[in-house]
C-alpha cells in the first residue's frame, strides 16, 4: 500500500503528457477586450469621457455662452455642495453601504455653525468648530452602529436621515439667519463663499475645497493603506478580517470621516447661499448618490474612483447648465440624468465581465 | 522520509485539551494536537467533526474556551489571525481570504503592507508599490508558481488554482513556523490539484511545517507524513500513512472501526 500512495494516482499520470504551464494568461485580446481592461483598471475613465464629450458636444450646440472660462468655472461653483458631499458619499459607497444622513448632516453642521455664533454669542471660528465636530460625531455614531451592533447601512442611514432632519428643525425653529448679518458679524462663516478671479474664470473657495478634498482623498485611497482596506472591506469584509484588515475600525473611520467632510459641506454651503437655512440641502443625499453612481462606483462596494464621482458631478452641471442655456423644459434635465445614471450601471456591469 | 513522534523532536505546536463550545453544541471536545517540525500533519474527519474549529482555534481566528496552544513551547493565546500571523502562524482559508477587485501585489501585502522609506512614509503613509511589487514578484517566482504578466492584475481575473496558487505563496512569503492549508484542492481541477500538491511539498522541503485539512484521501495519502484523524469533537487518534490503507482511514473517520488502543489518543 505505501509505495503506491506516494506519487501521483495511476489516473494522473497521464497529465505529464499535457502542457507543463498551469498558468498561462491568453493574450489574444480584440480591441474592445481591451477597452474593457481599460476601463477595468481605470474606473474613472468613463464618466470623464462622457464629461469631455458633453462639453465639447454643448460647446458646439451653444457655442461662446457655454463654451466660456466663466460658464465653466460656473458650473464648478455650482456642484461644488454635491462634489463635497458626493466624496462623503463615496467612502461609504467603496465599504459597500450606503449614506442617506449626508444632506441632513450638512445642513444641521451649518445651522449649529450660524446658531451657535448668532444664539450664544460664541466666536464664529469656534462656532465652525463645533459644527464640523457635531457632523464628525453624527458620522461616528452612523459607524458604530454599522461596524459594532451589524445593522444594515441603509437602515441605519434612514433612521439618522430622519432623526437629524428633525433635530435641526426643531432646534434651529426653522429660522433663517440672513446673509447680511453673517456678512456684518460672522463674514468667516461665508469664508468658502469668497471668489478669485482669473480673467473671465470665478473660482470660488467651496469648488477649491472639493477639488482638494477629492485630491485628498484620492492620494489616500490610491496610495495608503487605509485607501487599500476601504477597497478590501468593501469587496469582501470577510476576506478582508482573515486576511488582517481591522474591518470595524475601517468602517467607523469612513463613516466618522464622511461626517467631518459633511461638516465641512455644511461650511460651504453658507458661503454658497449667504445666509444659514435650515431647509437648505435637502436633495443632496440624492444628488451624491447620482454623483457616485454616474461616476462608476459600484454599489456593491470595492471599485471604482472618487474622481469618477467628482467627473459624475461635473456631468450633472454640465447638463443642468447647457439644457437650461438652450432654453429647454428643466425636466429634460432630470429625465437626461435617469438615463445617464441606468447607462453608468449598465457600464459597471460590462465592464465586471472583464473579470470573469 | 523520516518519522516524527519517536520523541527525538520536541514538537512545534501543541494543543492540549482545547475545548469550544457553541450554545448546546460542543466543537471541541477536551481535543490534543501536535506538530513537528518539518512534517507534513493531514486532518482529516467527517463534516461536523469539529475540524475547522480546530484549525480556526490554532490560527487565532476562534478563541477556545478552554484548554492551551504551546508554540516551540511557549503558551500563546491569539485574540485574531492577526497574532497569530505575528506569531509566525500563516492560514491560507478555503475562500483564500482575497479581495477580488485588488491586484495580486496589494492581496499578498493585505494587512502588512510596506511604507516608503523618509517622509512620504512616515508623514504621507505612502506605501512603497514598487518593493511590494517585487517582492510579490520573486516570491511567486521562487515556488515557480506561475509567469505572471501583470502583478498588478486584479486577482479575480486569475483562475482558481492561480488564485491558490497566490495565497499559498503568501502564507510561503510570510508563515516563518506554521503554515495551515484548508481544503487546498477543493476547488481546483486535476491538473491544478496536482500542482497545488508539488507546491505542498516544495514548501515542506524548505522546512516549514504544514497542516493540510482535506477531504480527498488520496491527496491525504500522497503528501502527509502523519494523519491526525478528528472525530467527535476530539483527537481518536494519529495515524501513519505507510502503515494504513485510505479504507483504514475512512473506517476511523466514519467510526466504523476503532483504531488499535496504543494509537488512540
Amino acid at each position: 500500500m505505501a509505495s503506491e500512495t506516494r506519487g501521483p494516482q495511476g489516473f494522473e499520470r497521464v497529465i505529464e503528457a499535457a502542457p507543463a504551464k498551469v498558468a498561462e494568461f491568453a493574450e489574444t485580446k480584440t480591441p474592445v477586450q481591451k477597452l474593457q481592461y481599460a476601463l477595468h483598471q481605470t474606473p474613472a475613465l468613463v464618466p470623464l469621457i462622457v464629461l469631455v464629450a458633453s462639453i465639447i458636444g454643448f460647446g458646439l450646440l451653444l457655442g461662446h455662452k457655454f463654451f466660456s472660462a466663466y460658464a465653466l468655472t460656473l458650473i464648478l461653483q455650482q456642484v461644488a455642495i454635491t462634489g463635497i458631499v458626493g466624496a462623503a458619499q463615496t467612502l461609504v459607497v467603496m465599504t459597500a453601504g450606503i449614506e442617506l444622513s449626508v444632506g441632513a448632516i450638512t445642513v444641521l453642521s451649518s445651522v449649529i455653525m450660524g446658531q451657535f455664533t448668532f444664539r450664544y454669542g460664541i466666536p464664529a471660528p469656534i462656532s465652525v468648530l463645533c459644527g464640523l465636530g457635531v457632523g464628525t460625531f453624527i458620522g461616528f455614531l452612523n459607524g458604530t452602529m454599522v461596524a459594532r451592533m451589524k445593522l444594515p447601512p441603509f437602515i441605519v442611514t434612514l433612521g439618522m436621515w430622519q432623526i437629524v432632519l428633525a433635530a435641526n428643525f426643531i432646534y434651529s425653529a426653522n429660522e433663517t439667519i440672513r446673509a447680511q448679518d453673517i456678512e456684518e458679524k460672522a463674514p468667516i462663516l461665508q469664508f468658502f463663499g469668497e471668489t478669485i478671479r482669473i480673467g473671465g474664470a470665478v473660482l470660488n473657495f467651496g469648488a477649491i475645497l472639493m477639488i482638494a478634498i477629492v485630491a485628498v482623498l484620492a492620494y489616500v485611497l490610491r496610495h495608503t493603506a487605509f485607501g487599500r482596506h476601504v477597497y478590501a472591506v468593501g469587496d469582501d469584509p470577510d476576506a478582508a478580517e482573515l486576511a488582517g484588515v481591522k474591518v470595524k475600525s475601517i468602517l467607523i473611520s469612513v463613516y466618522t470621516i464622511s461626517g467631518l467632510i459633511c461638516g465641512l459641506a455644511g461650511w460651504a454651503l453658507i458661503g454658497r447661499l449667504g445666509s444659514v437655512s435650515p431647509t437648505s440641502a435637502q436633495l443632496e443625499n440624492i444628488n451624491s448618490i447620482t454623483a457616485v453612481v454616474i461616476g462608476g462606483i459600484s454599489l456593491f462596494g470595492g471599485r471604482g474612483s472618487i474622481l469618477g464621482m467628482m467627473f459624475g458631478a461635473l456631468i450633472v452641471g454640465v447638463f443642468t447648465l447647457g439644457l437650461r442655456m438652450y432654453g429647454t423644459d428643466p425636466q429634460w434635465t432630470f429625465l437626461l440624468i435617469g438615463s445617464l445614471i441606468i447607462a453608468a450601471v449598465a457600464v459597471d456591469q460590462w465592464i465586471r465581465k472583464a473579470a470573469a | 522520509m523520516d518519522q516524527k513522534g519517536g520523541g527525538v523532536m520536541d514538537p512545534i505546536l501543541t494543543a492540549r485539551g482545547l475545548t469550544k463550545r457553541y450554545g448546546k453544541v460542543t466543537a471541541l471536545d477536551h481535543c490534543d494536537f501536535e506538530l513537528y517540525p518539518g512534517e507534513i500533519l493531514a486532518v482529516i474527519g467527517d463534516n461536523g467533526a469539529g475540524k475547522s474549529t480546530l484549525i480556526k482555534a490554532l490560527s487565532g481566528a476562534v478563541i477556545p474556551d478552554e484548554g492551551e496552544i504551546r508554540l516551540e513551547g511557549q503558551p500563546i493565546n491569539f485574540a485574531s489571525p492577526l497574532d497569530a500571523r505575528a506569531k509566525g502562524i500563516e492560514t491560507v482559508y478555503q475562500t483564500l481570504a482575497m479581495s477580488p477587485a485588488l491586484s495580486i501585489a496589494d492581496n499578498m501585502f493585505m494587512g502588512r503592507e510596506l511604507r516608503r522609506p523618509g517622509m512620504m512614509g512616515k508623514l504621507f503613509r505612502m506605501l512603497d508599490r514598487p518593493q511590494m511589487e517585487r517582492i510579490a514578484r520573486e516570491k511567486l517566482s521562487e515556488l515557480g508558481l506561475m509567469t505572471i504578466q501583470d502583478i498588478n492584475q486584479a486577482v479575480e481575473s486569475l483562475s482558481g488554482g492561480q488564485r491558490q496558487g497566490v495565497a499559498v505563496a503568501r502564507a510561503a512569503a510570510f508563515g516563518s513556523k506554521v503554515i495551515i492549508l484548508d481544503e487546498p484542492t477543493a476547488a481546483l481541477g486535476v491538473k491544478e490539484s496536482r500542482r497545488v500538491l508539488e507546491l505542498i511539498l516544495d514548501v515542506k522541503a524548505r522546512g516549514i511545517p504544514i497542516i493540510l485539512i482535506s477531504h480527498n484521501m488520496p491527496h491525504v495519502f500522497e503528501v502527509a507524513d502523519r494523519i491526525h484523524i478528528h472525530r467527535l469533537g476530539r483527537r481518536l487518534c494519529v495515524i501513519d500513512p505507510k502503515q494504513y490503507t485510505m479504507s483504514d482511514a475512512v473506517a476511523f473517520m466514519t467510526g466504523a472501526k476503532l483504531p488499535e488502543g496504543a494509537e488512540a489518543a
